[in-house]
C-alpha cells in the first residue's frame, strides 16, 4: 500500500505509519546511545527497539507493537550490546547512556533465522491463498531474516506434532488442530495460523480493557481462547472492538471483508460518523469499495483504538434499503413517486414558498443534522435564516445536550467541554454521572479504564449498575444509585459535604470566581436540608457513600467529571449541569490537564451542529440573534436581513404545527419521529404540516409523514469536518462518489437556490472559509490548516493559533466563574398507584441511537430487539419471568417488549433502549422538558409493567401505517 | 385552558421556579430576559394573551416578568 493520503508532508514523522515496536516514553531526561554507528537521543525509559526505529532502523519483531507494552516472547528482536553478554531482546531492554548497539551481526542473523525456522515449522505454507497475503508480519519477517529453508518437516508416518495440519500423513486426525471460529460476524479466528505472540490478548487487556481473551494451556498447548472453554468469540465477553484483529501479525484474526475482497490498495484518513468521541479511521479501499476501516494511530481522540460500530458497522452505506432517487407525493396517504432531482427540488421549493405566501414567513423551518458535517449544518441554518427568512432552525442537540450549552454558558461563558480526551491520562478521581461510556462512548471508556487500572479512583452516579461500576480490573470506589430525577439533589449534597467540611479550594475560588456569589452559594448548600442524610429518602443514596465520594473527589488529586444524557435529559437538566460546574469550581478542578467538566456528546457532530448556529436563538459561535453587531456580519455577507427574534425549537415547532401556525419542515438527517419524546405528539405535529421534506439515507420513521424525500449521502461519500466532544475539528474525506448523486451540502444548495438563494459553493472548504471569516472561535481554521495538523480544537484564532486543548487555563471565557444556586425541584412526572415504576432509557454498545444505520449491519447479532430491564422483585410481584412479553404503559402511551430480569436496576426502576422502531420506547416518554431549554425529560417516566401476549395495538397499527406510507410506485415504463 | 396554553404556563412556571431560587432582587428581570432570549414571538404572544385572559395558573413571578416585557422600551 503505497498511496497513503496523510495530512502533512508525505512520510512526515508526525504522521508516519511506522510501528516503533514499543510505546513512547515521556521523560525530562534524554539518553544518548549509538545504534549501528549512528548516534541517537531518546527519552529515558525508551526501549532499544524504539530508539532504533527513530533512526529508521527497524529490528525484526513479531510480538511487539507500539500501542502495547513490550512482552519479549518472540525472541526475534535480539540485538548485541557492546560490553554485555548474550543477545538481549531490544523490545524489553531500555536504553542506557553511551550504550553501543548492533542490530545486525552474523550471530544475530543465525539466531533470528533459527527462531523464524521454528515459527514457520508450525505454520501452514498456504501464503498464496491466505487472506493476509501481502499484509502478514510473519511473512515479512521470514523475508527480513532471510529464511530460506525449514528443516523441521513432519515425518511421514507421524511422530511430530503441529497445530496446522488437519490430518497427519497417515490420514489420522490431528488432535492439535482446531477448526476456525467464525462466530463473530466481522472476523474469523483460525487457530491453525496462530503463533501465540499474545498481541491479541494484550490488545484486549491494555487497549480495550475487556480481558475477554487469554492464553489457555502452557508450552506447546498454548492457545488463544475467548472467554471460558467452550465459548466462541461471539459467546464470550468479546465486544468486537477489533483491537485484537488489528494487533494480529498473521491471518489468525482476520476481517471477513478482507477474506471476501482481498487486501486494500490505498488508505484515506477520515472520521467516524457514530458517537461524539469522533475517532479517526483509515478507510482502506480497493477501487471505490471499502475493504475495512481501521483506527488511525495518529487520531488524537482515539489514539489508534476503535469500537464495534466505527470499526465494523459501516455496511449500511451500501445497504439495499438506501433510497438513491428523490421521491415526492401529494399527500402522506399516497404512495411515493420516484422523480428527477429537478422535479423534487422544484416541488419542495414551490410548496415551501406557497406555505409562506399563505401562512407567513415564519410558517416554515428546518432541522439541521448532528450527523452531517459542520459545513452542511452551517448551510442549512444559513438557508433557514437567509432564504426562509426566519430563525426556525433547531437540531437534535435540543433533545440531548442543549442544557450543556445553557448551563456551561452561564457558569463559564462557553458551551463546551473543557478538556481534550488525552486529559484522562492525568486524572486521579473521575466522576461519571448519567453516562454509560462503555456502551455509549466505548473508545473513551477504554481510555478511562486504562487510567483506572493505573490507579485512578472512580465514582459512578447512575440509577443502574453500569459496566464501569464493576468489570475486570475496574471497580468504582463509590456507586451512588440514585432514583431517576434526583440528580440536582445528589450534586448539591456533594457540594454540601465539600463546603461544610471545608474541602473547597479557596485560593482557586478567590482567584477565578465571583467571591460574593460563592459566599451566597456556600450559604445555600451548607443548609442542613442539603445534607446527604436529609436527601437520602428522596434519592435513595446511602449518605455515608455520598459523603465518602465527596471527600474523595475534593481531596483525591486531579478530579474530572464526565457526564452524559442522564444529566441533561431531565426537567432540571440545565440545573444539574450548573451543579456540575459548581463542583468543578469548588474543588479547583479546571484549567489544567486531568480535570474539568466533560460532556460526552451523543452524536458525531452534536458539538459542531451547536457551534454552527443550529439553535433558533444563536448564530454560529453561540451569539444571540438579538446582537446587532453579529447579525450585521452575516447580513453583509449573506445579503439578507436577519430576524432579531429567536425562532421555534423542535418541540415548539410541533406545538405550533398542531396549533396550525407552522406548516413546512426541512429535516436533514434526523429521525424526529423515533428519537423525540411523546411519539404521538410528534406524529400529530408532522401530520398537520403541508410540506415535510426529509433528507436521509433511508425511509426513516419521520419519512412516513413526509411529502418530499431527498436521498442523503454517507460520511464515506463527502468532504467536510466533524467536531467531537473535545471540540476537535476533524476532517471527513470522500472515499467514494455519492451513490445518491450528491453530497448533503449540495442537496441543501439545490433547495436554497430553487428558493432564490443564488449560492455558488463548489467545495465544502469554501464553506469552512466562510465560517472562519464570520465566527471568531473558528478564525484560524481552514482545510489547509487541517491537512497540516490533522485536527484542531477550537477556539483557534489569533489568541490560540494552535487551537485550545484545555479551556479556561488562565481564567474563564466569561471572566469570573459563576456559582449558581441549584435548588432541587421535583419533576412533575411522579409515580403513583397507576404508574408506580420509573422508566429510564439508554443505549447499548452495538446499536446507535435510532438504529437506522446499525440495524442495517450485522451488529443486530448482539441486540436484535429492545428489552425491558426490571428488578427481580418488581418482576416477581407482577408474575413476570425472563423473556416474557410485557406491556409498558405511561400516561403518554404504551408499547410491548420482552423482559430481562436483572438487579442492575434498583427496585422501582425499569430501563430500556430505543434502538428499534417497532418498540418505540418514545411512545411512553412524556412531553415534560428541561426548564431552560425544552430538552425532553427522557430519563424519567412513571410507568406500569404488566404481562401481555405480544405487541400492543398501537404497535400493530403503527407497523401497518408505516408499511402503507413506505409504498413506492413502480417506475413508469 | 387549551392544551397548548397549559403547556406554555407550565414552561413559564418552570423558568420562574428556577429564578425564584436565585439570590438578589432581579428575579423578574431574569425571567423576562430568559423568555425574551428563548421564546419565539408567537409563544410570547400566546402567553401575553393568557395573561390578559386572567393568567390562570401562572406564578406571580411570571406575571411580573410579563409586565416588564410588555413595558415599552424606555
Amino acid at each position: 500500500m503505497k498511496d497513503f493520503i496523510i495530512p502533512g508532508l508525505d512520510g512526515a514523522p508526525a504522521f508516519s505509519d511506522r510501528d516503533f515496536g514499543t510505546p513512547e516514553r515521556h521523560s525530562h531526561r534524554t539518553v544518548t546511545l549509538t545504534i549501528d554507528g549512528f548516534e541517537v537521543s531518546v527519552p529515558e525509559g525508551t526501549s532499544i527497539m524504539r530508539a532504533s526505529n527513530t533512526l529508521g532502523i527497524a529490528i525484526p519483531k513479531l510480538c511487539a507493537t507500539d500501542n502495547m507494552e513490550a512482552w519479549g516472547s518472540c525472541r526475534l528482536c535480539a540485538v548485541e550490546v557492546e560490553g554485555r553478554r548474550g543477545t538481549p531482546a531490544s523490545c524489553t531492554t531500555p536504553v542506557t547512556p553511551g550504550m553501543v548497539v548492533h542490530t545486525q551481526t552474523a550471530k544475530l542473523e543465525k539466531l533470528r533465522r533459527g527462531v523464524m525456522e521454528l515459527y514457520i515449522s508450525d505454520h501452514p505454507l498456504d501464503c498464496l491463498t491466505c487472506a493476509a497475503n501481502g499484509d502478514c508480519e510473519l511473512q515479512d519477517m521470514a523475508g527480513a531474516v532471510g529464511l530460506r529453508d525449514v528443516r523441521y518437516e513432519a515425518p511421514v508416518g507421524g511422530g511430530m506434532e503441529n497445530h496446522f495440519l488437519r490430518r497427519d500423513a497417515t490420514g489420522a486426525p490431528n488432535p492439535e488442530w482446531l477448526p476456525k471460529d467464525d462466530s463473530n460476524p466481522y472476523f474469523t479466528y483460525d487457530p491453525a495460523k496462530c503463533i501465540v505472540c499474545s498481541r491479541c490478548v494484550r490488545a484486549c487487556e491494555e487497549v480495550q480493557g475487556t480481558f475477554a481473551l487469554t492464553i489457555e494451556g502452557r508450552g506447546f498447548d498454548s492457545r488463544v481462547s475467548a472467554g471460558m472453554s467452550g465459548d466462541t468469540f461471539l459467546s464470550s465477553d468479546c465486544v468486537s472492538c477489533g483491537a485484537c484483529v488489528q494487533a494480529c501479525p498473521t491471518a489468525t484474526l482476520q476481517e471477513k471483508s478482507v477474506i471476501a475482497i482481498g487486501t486494500p490498495d490505498r488508505k484515506v484518513i477520515t472520521t467516524c460518523a457514530y458517537c461524539g468521541v469522533g475517532c479517526s479511521f483509515e478507510a482502506e479501499m480497493r477501487g471505490d469499495t471499502v475493504v475495512r476501516m481501521t483506527p488511525w494511530k495518529h487520531g488524537k481522540a482515539n489514539r489508534g483504538h476503535s469500537c464495534v460500530k466505527g470499526r465494523f458497522a459501516w455496511g449500511y452505506a451500501t445497504h439495499k434499503d438506501r433510497i438513491l432517487e428523490p421521491m415526492i407525493r401529494e399527500s402522506i396517504t399516497d404512495p411515493w413517486e420516484v422523480v428527477s432531482w429537478d422535479e423534487a427540488i422544484t416541488f419542495a421549493a414551490t410548496r415551501m414558498r406557497d406555505i409562506q405566501a399563505r401562512h407567513g414567513v415564519k410558517a416554515i423551518g428546518g432541522i439541521t443534522s448532528s450527523r452531517c458535517t459542520n459545513e452542511e449544518t452551517y448551510l442549512v441554518q444559513k438557508m433557514i435564516r437567509a432564504v426562509f427568512g426566519n430563525n426556525n432552525t433547531d437540531t437534535c442537540a435540543r433533545v440531548c445536550h442543549s442544557p450543556t450549552g445553557y448551563g456551561l454558558g452561564r457558569a463559564f461563558g462557553t458551551s463546551a467541554g473543557t478538556q481534550d480526551f488525552d486529559s484522562v491520562e492525568h486524572t486521579d478521581v473521575v466522576i461519571v454521572i448519567g453516562a454509560n461510556p462503555t456502551d455509549g462512548h466505548p473508545v473513551f471508556a477504554s481510555r478511562l479504564k486504562k487510567r483506572l487500572r493505573e490507579g485512578a479512583k472512580l465514582i459512578v452516579i447512575d440509577p443502574r449498575r453500569t459496566d464501569l461500576v464493576r468489570s475486570p480490573h475496574v471497580e468504582a470506589a463509590h456507586h451512588l444509585p440514585l432514583r431517576p430525577g434526583t440528580n440536582v439533589a445528589v450534586v448539591t449534597a456533594l457540594a454540601h459535604v465539600i463546603v461544610t467540611q471545608g474541602l473547597y479550594d479557596e485560593a482557586f475560588i478567590r482567584e477565578r470566581c465571583d467571591w460574593d456569589e460563592f459566599q451566597h452559594y456556600a450559604e445555600f448548600v451548607a443548609q442542613d436540608r442539603h445534607s446527604p442524610e436529609a436527601i437520602a429518602m428522596l434519592t435513595g443514596v446511602d449518605p455515608n457513600e455520598l459523603r465518602a465520594a465527596a471527600r474523595l473527589f475534593a481531596r483525591g488529586g486531579n478530579g474530572a467529571i464526565y457526564y452524559g444524557l442522564g444529566v441533561t435529559e431531565h426537567s432540571q437538566g440545565s440545573t444539574t449541569v450548573m451543579g456540575i460546574a459548581n463542583l468543578a469550581m469548588l474543588t479547583g478542578n479546571l484549567g489544567r490537564p486531568g480535570v474539568g467538566v466533560n460532556p460526552l456528546r451523543g452524536q458525531n457532530n452534536v458539538q459542531g451542529a451547536c457551534d454552527m448556529g443550529s439553535f433558533p436563538h444563536e448564530l454560529p459561535g453561540y451569539r444571540h440573534v438579538s446582537q446587532d453587531s453579529t447579525r450585521e456580519v452575516f447580513e453583509k455577507l449573506w445579503g439578507a436581513v436577519l430576524d432579531r427574534e429567536p425562532g421555534l425549537r423542535i418541540p415548539n415547532m410541533l406545538d405550533a404545527a398542531v396549533e396550525g401556525t407552522f406548516k413546512g419542515l426541512y429535516v436533514q438527517g434526523e429521525d424526529i419521529l423515533q428519537s423525540d419524546p411523546d411519539t404521538k405528539h410528534v406524529s400529530a405535529g408532522l401530520a398537520a404540516m403541508e410540506c415535510v421534506i426529509v433528507q436521509d439515507l433511508f425511509l426513516n420513521e419521520t419519512a412516513n409523514y413526509a411529502h418530499v424525500f431527498l436521498p442523503g449521502s454517507t460520511f464515506l461519500e463527502k468532504d467536510g469536518t466533524f467536531t467531537n466532544a473535545e471540540r476537535r475539528i476533524n476532517r471527513v474525506r470522500r472515499v467514494m462518489m455519492p451513490k445518491n448523486g450528491y453530497a448533503d451540502w449540495e442537496v441543501t444548495q439545490l433547495l436554497a437556490n430553487a428558493m432564490g438563494a443564488g449560492w455558488t459553493y463548489t467545495h465544502p472548504s469554501q464553506v469552512m472559509d466562510e465560517i472562519a471569516a464570520t465566527t471568531p472561535t473558528f478564525a484560524g481554521v481552514s482545510y489547509e490548516f487541517l491537512e497540516e495538523r490533522g485536527s484542531v480544537q477550537w477556539p483557534c484564532n489569533e489568541l490560540h493559533p494552535e487551537g485550545t486543548p484545555i479551556m479556561h487555563v488562565d481564567g474563564f471565557m466569561r471572566g469570573r466563574g459563576r456559582f449558581i444556586v441549584t435548588e432541587y425541584v421535583a419533576t412533575d412526572e411522579r409515580t403513583g398507584p397507576r404508574f408506580p415504576l420509573l422508566l429510564t432509557t439508554g443505549r447499548i454498545l452495538s446499536q446507535y441511537n435510532v438504529g437506522a444505520q446499525t440495524r442495517r449491519t450485522d451488529n443486530v447479532v448482539w441486540h436484535d430487539q429492545d428489552v425491558l430491564e426490571i428488578h427481580p422483585h418488581d418482576a416477581e410481584v407482577r408474575g413476570v419471568k425472563e423473556g416474557d412479553w410485557v406491556r409498558l404503559a405511561s400516561r403518554a402511551g404504551e408499547t410491548s417488549l420482552r423482559a430481562l430480569i436483572t438487579d442492575r436496576v434498583s427496585p422501582g426502576v425499569v430501563y430500556t433502549t430505543f434502538h428499534h422502531p417497532d418498540t418505540q420506547a418514545n411512545v411512553i416518554t412524556t412531553d415534560f422538558s428541561d426548564w431552560a431549554t425544552n430538552c425532553p425529560e427522557y430519563k424519567v417516566t412513571a410507568v406500569q409493567v404488566a404481562l401481555t401476549n405480544g405487541p400492543s395495538e398501537w404497535q400493530v397499527d403503527y407497523a401497518g401505517q408505516a408499511e402503507q406510507s413506505r409504498r413506492i410506485l413502480p417506475a413508469a415504463e | 385552558m387549551s392544551a397548548d396554553v397549559q403547556k406554555l404556563v407550565r414552561m413559564a412556571n418552570q423558568i420562574a421556579t428556577f429564578f425564584a431560587t436565585q439570590p438578589g432582587d432581579t428575579q423578574a428581570a431574569e425571567v423576562a430576559g430568559h423568555l425574551k432570549a428563548f421564546w419565539e414571538p408567537r409563544m410570547l404572544t400566546a402567553l401575553y394573551g393568557h395573561v390578559e385572559a386572567g393568567g390562570e395558573g401562572l406564578s406571580p413571578l411570571v406575571l411580573r416578568a410579563v409586565e416588564r416585557l410588555r413595558q415599552p422600551a424606555a
